[in-house]
Formats: C-alpha cells, structure tokens, sequence
C-alpha cells in the first residue's frame, strides 16, 4: 500500500498542515510520498524529503502550478494519484479547493475532515458543525481523504533523508488564472499553528478595543482570533473568524474574551488542551466548555491580565 | 446569461442535531428543515445578478426526495425564475450530487452555477469543486465576491490568511462563502407568486445517472464531552492556575 500526502507550501518552506497529514498517513500505515506542486518550489522541496518517514518527494516545479490553481493542480495529482491508495492532504484552503476535483477526476468519494484512522477504509468525521462524529467506510479502491489537522499530531520535521524526483508532467487546463492576492500581514504567530489563540467575541463592542487582546497576546506569543458575532459586526476582518465556518484551531491555550459560545464558535476551539473563559455573564454557554471561568468585566480583567503578567 | 443555482434541504442550522441513541443515525423526527445557508446565499447572488442585468433567468435545482420542493419554492420566492428538482431516494453523495448537476447543466446550458460552499449537514465541502472537474469548468470556491467581466468572472476567495481573486473563463463555478452577501427575505406576494412558477422534476435515468454509495455510515455519536472546568474569583486566581496547575504559561 502507498499513499501521496499534498504539500501544503509557499514555495520556500512547508506549512505545518504537510506534517499532521503526514501524521494521518501514518496511522493508516502505508509507504509515504509527499508531492510539493509549485513554482520555484525547490526549498520545498528540500524540506519535504527531511519529514521523519517519508520514501520519497516528487516536486512538479511549472508555472502552471504556481497559485495552486485547483483546475491545474488538480489534473497532476489525479494524475500521479492513479498510482497510489490514498491521497491526502490537510483542511486547508487549498486542501478543501482541489481534493474534491482529484477524488471526481477519479471517480470515487472524497471523505473530508477525517479526525481518526479506524482502520485502512473506516475514518471518524465530524459532521453537523462537530455535534456528531461519524464512523465512516469507505467502497473505493483509491481514497481521496482530506485531514482535520487539530486532530493529528504533527511527525517530526526533521530525521529523514526521503529521495527527491522530479516531476515533468505539466498541467495547465487553460481555463483560470491568479489576478491577486490580499493577505494580512502579522508578527504574530498563525491562528492555526499558534499554542495560544486569545479571541474576541462581541463584547468587545468595537474593533478598537482589540488593542487590549494584542496586548496580551504580545505578552504570551499568542495568535488573535474572533467568533462570527465580532466579524459580522465589521469588529476584525473575516480571517480571524474561529468557528466551524472559518478556522479550525486547537492550541495549548484558548482564552476566549466576552466570547458567549455559540455552536458555530465551539466547534472551531473545543478541542484546546486549555480553554479559558471571561466574560461577565454566568450563564454564558462558553463556560460549560472552559477549564477555567471568571465571571468578570473584561474591560477590567483584561489588563489586569496584562498587567499582572 | 443562464444562472443555474443548487439548493439543499438540510436541518436548520438553529436545531442542535444529536445523535440517535443506538448510534444508527442522527435524529431527525418533527425538527425544523430550511434551506442550507450557504445555498441562500448562492440564489441571492443569482438573482442579484439578473437585477443587474448581468443574468437573464435564474433556475434554482435540487436533488432529493420529493419534500425538497419546499426548498426550491423557497429559491422560486427568492427571486429564481424557475426550478428544477431531481427526485432521489434520499440523500445522495457530494460526487452522485456532482453527476446528477452536470446532467441538469447538459441540458440548460448554464453560463454560470452558483452553489454553497457546503452543507451544514455533512459539512463535506465537495460538491462545487467536483462539479468543476466532471464539467471541465474553472472554479472560484468560497467566494465573498464575483463580477461578471465579458466572456470571464472574476471571483474573490476566502483562503487562509486573507483574500485572492481568480479570474475564470465562463461558463464557471462559483460555491459562496458567508460575507457574499445577506440574502433577502421572501415577501408575501413572492411566496404567493412562488406557488405558479414552473418546477421540472427529473429522475437520475433522465439525466444519464445511477446513484451508487462510496461511503458507509457505520456509526455517529456524540462527540467526547470536556469535564466541566471550574470558575476562578479573581484574575490573581486565573494565572495562578494557568502557571502551576495546567502549566500552559510560564
């Protein structure tokens, strides 16, 4: 048995989705090739072959392959999938965008978001935004899988010594093209990747008084995020969203600020080691989930908080 | 421009959906179904498009058993100039979803189709994109934002860590994400108006289709619950706690 994991990279370096993907490669238990499709994607390259337990990279360097088009990208890996059992790749923006396109290329189902490995062909998956997990199998002779990364620890970076190969097949559908990109730019750390996430929620009644969670992230090398209720009101901008419809995150540490816990924000943060709580309503259902509660003023303890650290 | 738009029946996402005793399903006696969000925003696009100009008819299609004609009469008071339903027995997977919509797009030769970018039932996130495949067609997946330019689209995408705008060659796809737009609510008289608009109900034989499974549902159950944490009185309390019993500050 073998299976492809999908590069998640931004040419120079891998993201840490590679690694959890890997880490779900592993539970099922087959030989590991990792693909890494771009543009002057070498460094990726070169990074991939040092994952701890990988058999060997294929790097597919072309233009074409460039903004991780999914019309372009998706017919490679399809292509180069036909030789394997399983193809994965994590819950990314890019995993979501073209996995499903190589699992129709191919003609079987996708299964998304698995959360386990049960066995070679049974997966857990979350479903109605994590307030069911389903056990799921799979009929397909070839798996197309995208990983829950939170649910995955990541494998080592470093220790292996995989062979590199390059990938001449070139894809490009003619039918889509990059025209640009906006992306926030942050000395913090990934909300994702982050093992402290500090979010805001509606009570923190504007956008200004963020500040004050910046503050304390700055403190604890900490990420900030917000729940849906502080995107929709125009607080912090749409990639900050935590919650079943926007990132999916499980950090050391989650301190959610006049967050009320919503469903839709629960199922984005629930699987933190540590969650805590402030807010000043008691009742507020985010407490049910938190390790530790304080009933309080945020506008208080907060930099009280950062005060005291 | 031909607008073809896909809407699923779901539970409304304000039911918290639990998971059947014996494990054999998730339990869906006497709950309230609706139209999935993501697909809400899909037909606003839609037919925000055809107010503009850009569109000259929009027909709302579903797939399923036959209640989810509620649903495509929900798109019809919306705005949608006509539906489409592909009646199956009982729900069928993102790729058979993805078959059955190429058929209906082989038919009505669509410039355009709009579709969540998932349901809040499986939570798969598929159907849009193998779509795309089975048709050769471009994709701009989770958009916030689509314009219409000539004979392409432009579509603005929520990826991680920010925004990208694609440009795609029509005909395309296009799967919503949450800020694409607040969509409407449904008048009296549109609802009243609904009730007379042409709906086409297909089998998956007329379309060239035959369902099969991939995947087995062997078991849903709840998720592990967190034991219930304790409330802290004061901030001195709460880093205390986080330094030297949960040890995840230093």
């Amino acid at each position: 048995m073998s299976t492809l994991v999908i590069a998640e990279h931004d040419n120079a370096s891998l993201k840490p989705a590679t690694l959890c993907a890997v880490a779900a490669a592993q539970a099922i238990g087959a030989d590991i090739d990792i693909l890494v499709a771009g543009e002057g994607c070498g460094g990726a390259g070169e990074a991939a072959a040092a994952v701890a337990g990988v058999r060997k990279v294929l790097v597919a360097d072309n233009a074409a392959y460039a903004h991780q088009l999914a019309e372009n990208v998706g017919l490679l890996i399809a292509e180069l999938g036909a030789n394997y059992d399983n193809i994965l790749a994590g819950d990314t923006s890019n995993g979501k965008n073209i996995m499903p396109r190589v699992a129709a290329l191919l003609d079987v189902g996708q299964i998304s978001d698995i959360i386990s490995v049960e066995s070679a062909d049974t997966f857990k998956r979350p479903i109605y935004a994590g307030n069911v997990i389903a056990t799921v199998q799979s009929a397909d002779a070839r798996k197309v899988i995208t990983v829950r990364c939170t649910a995955f620890d990541a494998v080592a970076a470093e220790g292996g010594s995989a062979a590199i190969e390059a990938v001449d097949a070139v894809h490009d559908a003619g039918i889509s093209s990059f025209v640009g990109e906006e992306l926030a730019v942050s000395d913090r750390p990934e909300l994702t990747a982050a093992d402290i996430v500090i979010s805001g929620g509606r009570g923190m009644q504007n956008g200004e008084n963020f500040a004050m969670l910046e503050s304390l992230a700055d403190k604890l090398g900490a990420a900030v995020g917000a729940s849906r209720a502080a995107v929709d009101a125009g607080f912090v901008p749409n990639d900050m969203q935590v919650g079943q419809t926007g990132k999916i995150v499980a950090p050391d540490l989650y301190i959610a600020v006049g967050i009320s816990g919503a469903i839709q924000h629960l199922a984005g943060m629930k699987d933190s080691k540590v969650i805590v709580a402030i807010n000043k309503d008691e009742d507020a259902p985010i407490f049910q989930v938190a390790d530790y509660g304080l009933v309080a003023d945020l506008f208080t303890a907060v930099p009280e908080l950062v005060s005291k650290l | 421009m031909k607008v073809l738009v896909a809407v699923k029946r779901v539970v409304d996402y304000n039911v918290k959906v639990r998971a059947k005793a014996d494990g054999s399903d998730v339990d869906l006696n006497n709950v309230k179904m609706a139209i999935n969000p993501f697909c809400e925003i899909a037909v606003e696009e839609a037919v925000r498009l055809r107010e503009a100009g850009t569109a000259t008819e929009v027909i709302a299609v579903s797939i399923g058993s036959k209640s989810c004609q509620e649903q495509i009469r929900t798109a019809l008071a919306l705005g949608a100039d006509r539906g489409i339903h592909v009646e199956t027995e009982g729900d069928v997977e993102p790729l058979v979803v993805a078959k059955l919509l190429k058929g209906v797009i082989e038919k009505e030769q669509p410039q355009l189709v709009i579709l969540g970018k998932q349901s809040i039932d499986g939570d798969n996130n598929q159907t849009g994109q193998m779509l795309g495949a089975l048709t050769n067609m471009a994709q701009g997946t989770f958009a916030s934002e689509v314009a219409i330019d000539g004979d392409k689209v432009n579509v603005t995408r929520e990826v991680d860590g920010g925004l990208q705008t694609v440009s795609l060659n029509l005909p395309a796809i296009v799967t919503t994400d949450l800020r694409l737009n607040e969509p409407r609510y449904a008048s009296l008289p549109n609802i009243m108006k609904a009730k007379k608009k042409q709906m086409d109900v297909y089998s998956p034989a007329d379309l060239g289709v035959e369902p099969k499974a991939h995947l087995t549902t062997l078991k849903v159950e709840p998720p592990a619950e967190r034991k219930a944490g304790i409330i802290v009185e004061s901030v001195d309390e709460l880093i205390d706690k986080l330094k030297n019993e949960a040890k995840v500050i230093s």
